[in-house]
């Protein structure tokens, strides 16, 4: 069974390159500010503080914040790139996550040899390379640019791409960063069909984005950071109702959503 | 989806695992076991490491005509060059001195090489540790490759020289084999330790290359050790060095000179400090790496 648990995640960011002496001020100075120092006396940036959940299956979770509230740091974290500082984290099922368009990709192979590097990475024989590199072609609709250096795509190129490789394995559990969001409006509709047949397969989704009206279609649940910790947690309208501003709230209400039809 | 089925059905049969988990740092039992982890899920993924070794040397050489035998012609035209000089230098005879110096200056290029790439195996691949959780031993597989890709390529000149001096090749020479194994094993141990520091330490790469600067000068590499023999406070040089005895268990065989028991020994001794610090190095730093990138 697919899941995702968080237990008391923290992540602190070690600053290595500053002046120790002047971080410890601004400790002192600035009360709400996230330095700090770890058990050995080193400065941090508190990244992420005691965040805790549970996703099963059907989960579809939107993470929502300012700028540098630990949305990106938190998706890392679940990918298990960071080792926590405290807490653990245990999952069930494949994980695929895309935190960056150009992640994991190098920019001056083709895309061709991208894909055929992702499906190594799978561990895939060459009979499902080959499988794989035309499902992604297919799905991208990037023409003859799949067989240029991916340094020559505009970013919507990079986008097709990415979404394409990391979404045509069928991950159990996908992460994406609000990037996804650079697409034109037929590919998001198309990402959102994919997304659709993948989460009606009883998987787990985790999306942070900025854009309320995204969140409100594909989520399901919606956690609230600040400052690195979860300041409200709940059904995506309760939860926008205290984070957006009134008339804006009123404004995403009013408007036409279709949500992601998993039925 | 259901062009997909096929691929999908192929990804879960290959995903034996597909549970993770991860926690805070509870001490060396756990470290050591991710630490292995790491390295048998790495090895598993060889063929994704040497598709990134290759692809590190194809976009080197992408749009030049000779490619990767750039490499072959540029080590042929320095050892042509340097032969030439030093035999008269040393007042050497050039049909013993080409061969020794073709021998030693590829394998030295290899060594050096590996050490070099070690140092930035994990700094090389932010882009990657940072998009996704893959075995850091890729990476540390990935320049190993890398080197032994090059190497190959470099070898066709010791061929070259040999075959033109006609120099006297026996099965003896096969007995260098066993010594590359273990410099791939050495340069794997490298690739983690000094990967490990590099990321953590950035001026270390600078300070490494100044020592493999130095290394190559007080090594008998464009120089023979036999001219110690008069210099008896000189040779605390060679002893001391354990650049001197990896070398000179691949480089003997393939000259046709004698391999004593102690210099394997020795030679041994060096890889099995190396490899232990480096195991100790990439147990403490693998859950910090992604931090230093």
């Amino acid at each position: 069974m697919t899941h995702l648990t968080a237990f008391n995640i923290s992540i602190d960011f070690p600053l290595y390159h500053s002046d120790n002496r002047s971080l410890k001020k601004s400790v002192i100075g600035a009360a709400a500010g996230r330095f700090g120092v770890d058990q050995r006396q080193r400065p941090v940036v508190q990244a992420l503080r005691d965040i805790s959940f549970t996703l099963r299956s059907g989960d579809r979770l939107g993470l929502i914040g300012s700028n540098g509230s630990g949305k990106t740091t938190l998706l890392r974290a679940l990918s298990g790139i960071y080792q926590p500082a405290n807490g653990s984290l245990s999952m069930e099922g494949r994980l695929t996550s895309l935190l960056d368009p150009s992640q994991g990709m190098n920019m001056d192979l083709t895309g061709r040899e991208n894909i055929k590097l992702r499906g190594l990475f799978l561990g895939m024989n060459s009979a499902d390379i080959a499988r794989l590199e035309s499902d992604v072609e297919d799905f991208a609709e990037i023409g003859k640019f799949i067989d240029l250096p991916v340094r020559n795509y505009s970013s919507g190129m990079v986008v097709r791409l990415a979404f394409a490789m990391a979404t045509a394995v069928h991950p159990e559990i996908l992460l994406m960063d609000e990037w996804i969001l650079a697409g034109d409006a037929a590919f998001m509709e198309k990402a959102k069909r994919r997304v659709e047949a993948m989460v009606r397969h009883a998987d787990i989704l985790i999306l942070a984005s900025h854009s309320s009206g995204i969140v409100v279609e594909w989520c399901n649940r919606l956690i609230w950071l600040e400052h690195g910790k979860i300041k409200a947690d709940g059904k995506p309208l309760d939860v926008l109702s205290q984070y957006l501003p009134a008339e804006q709230f009123k404004e995403l209400v009013a408007a036409p959503h279709t949500p992601l039809s998993v039925g | 989806m259901s062009d997909l089925t096929g691929t999908d059905r192929a990804i879960r049969a290959m995903q034996r695992q597909p549970h993770f988990t991860t926690s805070a740092d509870r001490g060396w039992g756990q470290r050591f076991r991710l630490a292995a982890e790491d390295m048998r899920e790495g090895f598993m993924l060889w063929r994704l490491s040497w598709a990134l070794g290759m692809s590190d040397i194809r976009l080197r050489y992408r749009g030049s005509t000779l490619g990767p035998f750039w490499l072959t012609l540029s080590t042929a035209v320095m050892i042509g060059s340097m032969g030439f000089l030093y035999a008269d230098l040393f007042h050497t005879d050039i049909h013993k001195y080409l061969p020794y110096l073709a021998v030693s200056i590829i394998l030295w290029t290899f060594l050096g090489s590996l050490v070099a790439d070690g140092c930035t195996s994990f700094t090389a691949a932010e882009g990657l540790i940072k998009g996704t959780r893959m075995p850091f031993t890729v990476h540390a597989l990935r320049s190993v490759f890398r080197d032994v890709i090059v190497f190959g390529h470099n070898i066709v000149v010791i061929a070259v020289v040999f075959v033109l001096l006609g120099v006297h090749v026996s099965l003896y020479s096969l007995l260098a084999i066993p010594g590359l194994l273990l410099w791939l094993i050495d340069g794997f141990a490298v690739a983690f330790l000094c990967g490990a520091i590099c990321a953590r330490f950035r001026d270390v790469p600078q300070i490494i290359a100044s020592v493999m600067q130095i290394a190559f000068f007080v090594t008998p590499v464009i120089w023979n050790a036999d001219i110690l023999s008069t210099h008896p406070g000189a040779s605390l040089i060679i002893r001391f060095n354990p650049f001197y005895y990896l070398l000179e268990i691949v480089r003997a065989p393939l000259l046709g000179d004698v391999l004593t028991y102690g210099m394997v020994g020795k030679a041994l001794v060096v890889s099995a400090g190396l490899i232990l610090l480096s195991a100790l190095a990439f147990a403490r730093t693998r859950g910090r790496l992604a931090y230093w990138m």
